[in-house]
């Protein structure tokens, strides 16, 4: 067994957070309640060395007086806890807002649906390799038909039939592969989870596995 | 008054960084880069009323005696013993501090988040013995293309058909490809519509009262 007591303190609150296992209980609960507070401690000093130092507390220092103005309004999130003045949170949310709102059209337009579209598209240089498992021209097509199909699955401003109905039939079926592709790659990143877990109480706690 | 202000500073700041994207000036570039460190900090203050909050719920709840309020102590101890040596942990005559800061990251933290997601494990495999009976065509798919992504990232399934691996591959590049990108597609078309209606007054949720 090892003698280093952070390795014991590592795995007894380990043993503690699997116990929810067996039933929700009081060593669970204490862990779970742990776990959150040093998050958000570590959550915290995050903020405070990737935001709070170089964007407040260095300009602030360096004299650039500018920064006091999104201070101010960020300040202004506090009036929540000030029932009277409680309107006033509303002025920092809707800047925030109309920044990222305006920001992000464009943007998402460009990578959410231009890009996709053209990642869609066949190209000339499918046509060498028609037949190629991953860039030719027969994948490139399933792609297309996956693409346009399931969009049509998704499409609810029309009834379902006729040429949309089975063009939404095709995309179920490749929404169907997808989803269980997806679920499979997070069950097995979650068991590669376990298994370091286990590694660790079996080789670095106990010495059973060398 | 109290919710025409915010709506036409969502109007007017919406419009103004949609159009900016379009301008390749450099005062265009300027303006963007003060824009985005200003909601930085804008942001940061987000974060204290955030923080505010969890104090004030875990407080309360020590205040009013609820059930398992002792665990509330074990919360604010931690966040701001975390906190406390995370930030005073730069200073070098200090440097202790940021030890344990590291410690406690390393052997506290680290080990209940992995295996907080690592029970996971066990509630999925469960909910796949549920959605993976194989009770119609589709259901079957789902099976079938699930089953053959967790054989093909693991030897085990390379040691039983050497080609595994290969349709494990070729079924997230191309039809879970294509379906991704259909959702993405819609999910930016998505955004883009709540967007407009949030910048043009539509969308008032965000004000609260249910928009009245």
């Amino acid at each position: 067994m090892s003698t280093n007591i952070w390795v014991w303190i590592a795995a007894l609150l380990s043993l503690c957070i699997f116990s929810y296992l067996y039933k929700d209980n009081p060593a669970f609960r204490f862990a779970e309640h742990l776990f959150t507070g040093l998050s958000v401690g570590y959550l915290i000093v995050l903020y405070w060395n990737n935001y709070a130092l170089p964007y407040i507390i260095t300009p602030l220092a360096d004299k650039r007086w500018i920064t006091l103005i999104p201070m101010l309004i960020g300040m202004m999130y506090l009036f929540r806890f000030v029932p009277k003045l409680n309107h006033l949170i509303l002025i920092p949310i809707a800047i925030s807002l109309g920044f990222w709102n305006g920001m992000s059209i464009p943007l998402t337009i460009e990578a959410d649906v231009l890009k996709q579209v053209q990642g869609t598209m066949i190209n000339t240089s499918m046509l060498s390799n028609i037949w190629h498992p991953q860039n030719g021209l027969a994948v490139g097509l399933m792609v297309l038909v996956g693409v346009i199909s399931t969009i049509s699955y998704f499409y609810f401003s029309r009834e379902h039939k006729g040429v949309l109905r089975f063009s939404s039939n095709i995309g179920i079926w490749f929404v169907m592969i997808g989803f269980g592709a997806t679920f499979g790659y997070t069950v097995m990143a979650r068991v590669s989870l376990l298994i370091a877990r286990m590694q660790f109480l079996f080789t670095d706690w106990i010495h059973l596995i060398k | 008054m109290k919710r025409q202000i915010p709506l036409m500073l969502v109007l007017v700041l919406g419009i103004l960084f949609f159009v900016q994207f379009f301008v390749p000036s450099q005062l265009s570039m300027e303006i963007y880069q003060m824009a985005l460190q200003w909601s930085i900090v804008i942001g940061a203050f987000a974060i204290v009323l955030a923080i505010g909050s969890l104090v004030n719920h875990h407080t309360l709840k020590i205040k009013r005696r609820k059930e398992h309020f002792w665990n509330s102590y074990v919360t604010l101890f931690a966040l701001f013993a975390m906190a406390f040596l995370g930030i005073f942990g730069r200073i070098e005559s200090l440097s202790f501090m940021s030890a344990w800061f590291r410690k406690l990251f390393l052997y506290v933290q680290a080990p209940m988040d992995s295996a907080m997601f690592a029970i996971l494990a066990f509630y999925m495999a469960s909910a796949a013995y549920r959605a993976f009976r194989a009770r119609s065509k589709e259901a079957m798919l789902l099976l079938i293309s699930g089953f053959i992504i967790m054989l093909g990232v693991v030897p085990f399934g390379a040691y039983l058909w050497g080609r595994i691996p290969d349709i494990a591959e070729w079924i997230m590049m191309v039809p879970n490809m294509a379906a991704k990108r259909g959702i993405l597609f819609g999910v930016g078309l998505g955004m883009t519509a709540t967007s407009l209606k949030i910048i043009l007054g539509i969308e008032r949720n965000w004000l609260g009262g249910g928009g009245k």
